[in-house]
């Protein structure tokens, strides 16, 4: 029954968001208000709906009911609770209901609150939000329908793939997602200003808090999936310029980039269509994203969520909206104006300098993504690595950090050199120290080594607009600016610190043995079965010690789920404030011995707190930014008020 | 503003043939396996020790003694492995000389597997650390090499072999002068 009430809340949205569009169309088109005004209520009705869908989903999953498909080919009674909760998205259907409730509610909360942007340009907004959602619904309804039942109920359900069952990923792909539905907001906001012709200020400072939510979420998604990639896969990598990887990337390049010049047109009112563009381009990205995790177009270590089939279908759709957003782009920009113009040397200058590395490196990283895509096409496998993506992203990325120092400091339309020498003069001297300090002191090569030398000088860049200003009065925005940057340059120092002096050890080594990596030695005393509700395990008990501090246990496993039948390899992480030691068991070698993996990783920790200070600038931001909307609507309101006093008092 | 929508058509053809490739590709039947290079190519020399007690060694001198045959690598610990004895034994009974290499196994477990699935194979050369596997090509077990009788590869199959494939496989002995 729950099911089935989740089915039909699902259609009955779908059937509102075709009456939103309609709305929507006769509204802009023929300026028909009593259609139009079904859009607003329309919309806020249908985020309801899918969230009563989502809930169902929730609720079979949660009571294990075997007789819908979806849970008995994803679930198990015998799971815990936060996975079979975590199960209802873990899988196809599940994830795009979720990506569906979460465009809706975000519709929703558009229609109810946003009054800012004149009528018509939201009603061609909510109309092209409709748009894209009526493509997922039909997707869903028509191809991926979650409710569907089983004939016959059977015993006992499939499992969940095992590497799927960990907290962190459970909530790794709906982060993503999230981010992804955001940006299909900030693409629904561009359609609607290009449809209108209404490119303004105002547009961009509505969109904002959009592209800034969903880069928040993308950057937490990211930095998650890093993490999870890093402690789950066991092979001490923190990024691997996987496809899947890096459509997740993708869209954030973009989004980074549509932050900055979503920035510049909100205060200057300069570079309309490049933020169109963005827009357009960073939803493009979030589609593809999906469409090559969900295609299995490329040979990725996602390869569990593969589904050819369902990849054409999304095809067709990147083909309908992107192709479709390009075509009114291409037909429309003429007549949207650039804006005003500036300096080179000012805070636009430098955001746009920021735009150009963000898109060179988002064309670099797709370049590399799809090139053996390409190749194959011609009967030539290759795989695409950090040797490519490494050095020519560096190429655009090194020189950015640059402008990043100097950028913050600049003010709006002009600016002069000498007023900001000073701050950028020490964080520059500051780097180049470190510069020379590492390659005298130690063997780097060149491109840890100047990520070295630059996360130095951003970190202390990060910190110079707060020079000379009065902290207690500074915009939260601001704030959230310097914590973002001090980010990146935590997360680079990390990156760096890591590649340049990580210590690596492959051993086989007997009970009783000892091993060192760099500062830590590492005995094997025993290994012993373990088992736990759904796996069972060949478990190493070793004792590290780092230099001459207090000895402790690590407990890598090697990890054996039997349903379904997989082998996954837990690794023991030993923090220290300065990196990790990282070990990893292997197979039992002929004569009896283990095979272990050890690496000391120094200050690799950094990568994810700077991708968390990243996010945390970013919620700064956004709090502030929301804020002083709220601020002005009272302001605006309680000015209305008063005209209507004052009118009221003449009359 | 000319010079802008240029650069736009340019943007929308790049995306058009963008979706064309997508297309094109999910369309094409997924090939999960690294065919290997050395398909028409002699063999490399190697000398393998024997793997088990029972049969000899192998050396790429047998495989050039003029009679075709089935290269089978395999491993006791692989599951797959175990699937595809009956199909090995139904090509033995049709005929076919197969031999094998063991990859990284040890004499009492490749003993005790033939023991359990069938020994179809004269000989079993044992392989510690994939040498013969890497130098042939072949990116995991089971796989079957078919040679000719001069030491050439003439055909590969990734994966165990089921019971569909018997006939094709011998096909390609014949082929290669059985």
């Amino acid at each position: 029954m729950i099911a089935e009430i989740g089915l039909v809340a699902l259609w009955l949205a779908a059937a509102l968001a075709a009456l939103q569009f309609i709305g929507a169309l006769a509204g802009v088109r023929n300026g028909e208000a009593d259609l139009a005004a079904l859009v607003r209520p329309a919309a806020s009705l249908q985020a309801a709906l899918c969230g009563i869908a989502f809930v169902a989903l929730l609720w079979v999953f949660a009571i294990t009911d075997l007789s819908v498909k979806l849970v008995a080919s994803n679930s198990h009674s015998l799971k815990p609770m936060i996975f079979k909760l975590s199960g209802a998205w873990g899988n196809h259907e599940g994830s795009m209901l979720l990506w569906i409730t979460v465009m809706a509610v975000a519709g929703g909360a558009i229609a109810l609150l946003e009054r800012r942007l004149p009528e018509k340009t939201m009603l061609a907004t909510l109309g092209s939000q409709a748009f894209v959602g009526l493509g997922f619904y039909a997707f869903l309804l028509l191809s991926s329908n979650p409710f569907e039942r089983l004939a016959e109920t059977p015993v006992e359900g499939n499992g969940l793939n095992p590497l799927l069952q960990d907290v962190g990923l459970a909530f790794h792909p709906p982060t993503l997602y999230i981010g992804y539905v955001g940006l299909s907001v900030a693409f629904s906001f561009a359609v609607g200003a290009l449809l209108t012709r209404q490119v303004t200020p105002e547009f961009a400072k509505v969109m904002r808090p959009w592209v800034l939510g969903s880069w928040i979420f993308l950057t937490i998604g990211i930095t998650a999936g890093s993490y999870w990639a890093y402690y789950e896969l066991g092979w001490g990598g923190w990024w691997f310029w996987d496809p899947v990887e890096n459509a997740s990337l993708m869209p954030w390049l973009a989004a980074t980039a549509l932050l900055h010049s979503a920035s510049v047109l909100a205060a200057r009112d300069a570079l309309r269509t490049w933020t169109i563009m963005l827009g357009v381009i960073a939803f493009s990205m979030s589609m593809l994203g999906t469409f090559l995790v969900r295609s299995g177009i490329l040979t990725s270590v996602h390869a569990f969520a593969v589904d050819p089939e369902r990849g054409s279908f999304i095809l067709g759709l990147l083909v309908l909206y992107i192709g479709g957003a390009l075509a009114v782009f291409a037909l429309r920009a003429g007549t949207v104006s650039e804006g005003k113009r500036f300096a080179l040397l000012s805070r636009e200058g430098a955001l746009v300098v920021n735009n150009i590395a963000l898109s060179a490196i988002l064309g670099i990283v797709l370049l590399g993504t799809l090139y053996p895509l390409l190749t194959e096409a011609f009967d030539v496998r290759v795989s695409v690595g950090p040797p490519y993506f490494n050095p020519v992203g560096a190429i655009f990325f090194l020189p950015m950090l640059l402008v990043l120092i100097v950028g913050p400091l600049l003010r709006w339309r002009s600016d002069k050199a000498a007023r900001i020498k000073l701050p950028v003069l020490i964080a520059l001297a500051a780097g180049l120290a470190v510069l020379v300090l590492a390659a005298l002191l130690s063997e780097i090569t060149i491109l840890p080594l100047l990520g070295l030398a630059l996360s130095i000088a951003v970190g202390i860049a990060s910190f110079m607009p707060l020079r000379g200003r009065s902290l207690r009065r500074l915009p939260l925005a601001v704030w959230g600016m310097v914590f973002a940057h001090l980010g990146v340059a935590v997360a680079l120092f990390g990156m760096s610190a890591d590649s340049a002096f990580q210590q690596e050890r492959l051993v086989a080594i007997a009970i009783g043995d000892v091993t060192q990596v760099g500062p830590w030695q590492a005995r094997l005393n025993s290994v012993t079965p373990v088992a736990g509700p759904n796996w069972t395990a060949m478990q190493a008990n070793l004792t590290v010690q780092h230099g001459e501090t207090g000895e402790r246990a690590a407990n890598p496993q090697s990890r054996s789920f039997w349903s379904p039948a997989t082998e996954t390899s837990e690794v023991a992480l030993i923090t220290r404030w300065n990196g990790q030691l990282y070990v990893a068991v292997g197979n039992q070698a002929a004569d009896g011995r283990w095979q272990l993996r050890l690496w000391w990783k120094p200050f690799v920790t950094w990568i994810w707190y700077g991708g968390l200070i990243i996010a945390f600038g970013g919620t700064l931001a956004l709090i502030g930014r929301l804020t002083t909307d709220l601020r002005r609507r009272a302001a605006v309101r309680k000015g209305a008020e008063r005209r209507v006093d004052a009118a009221e008092l003449q009359a | 503003m000319m010079q802008v929508r240029w650069g736009l058509w340019i943007i929308i053809g790049i995306a058009a043939g963008l979706f064309g490739l997508f297309a094109y590709q999910l369309s094409q039947p997924k090939v999960e396996f690294v065919q290997s290079a050395m398909v028409g190519q002699m063999m490399p020399a190697f000398d393998l020790p024997p793997a088990s007690g029972s049969r000899p060694g192998l050396s790429s001198a047998d495989l050039a003694d003029g009679t075709p045959k089935l290269l089978n690598v395999f491993a006791s610990w692989c599951i797959p492995c175990a699937s595809e004895a009956p199909q090995l034994e139904a090509l033995e009974r049709a005929g076919a000389r197969i031999v094998a290499v063991a990859i990284r196994d040890r004499p009492e477990d490749v003993d005790r597997f033939l023991s359990i699935y069938g020994n179809p194979f004269t000989r079993i050369g044992r392989d510690d650390i994939s040498e013969v596997q890497l130098s042939i090509g072949s990116s995991g077990v089971p796989e079957t090499f078919v040679i000719d009788g001069q030491g050439r590869i003439t055909h590969q199959h990734i994966g165990d072999i089921r019971p569909e494939h018997v006939a094709d496989l011998l096909r390609e002995l014949e082929e290669a002068g059985a």
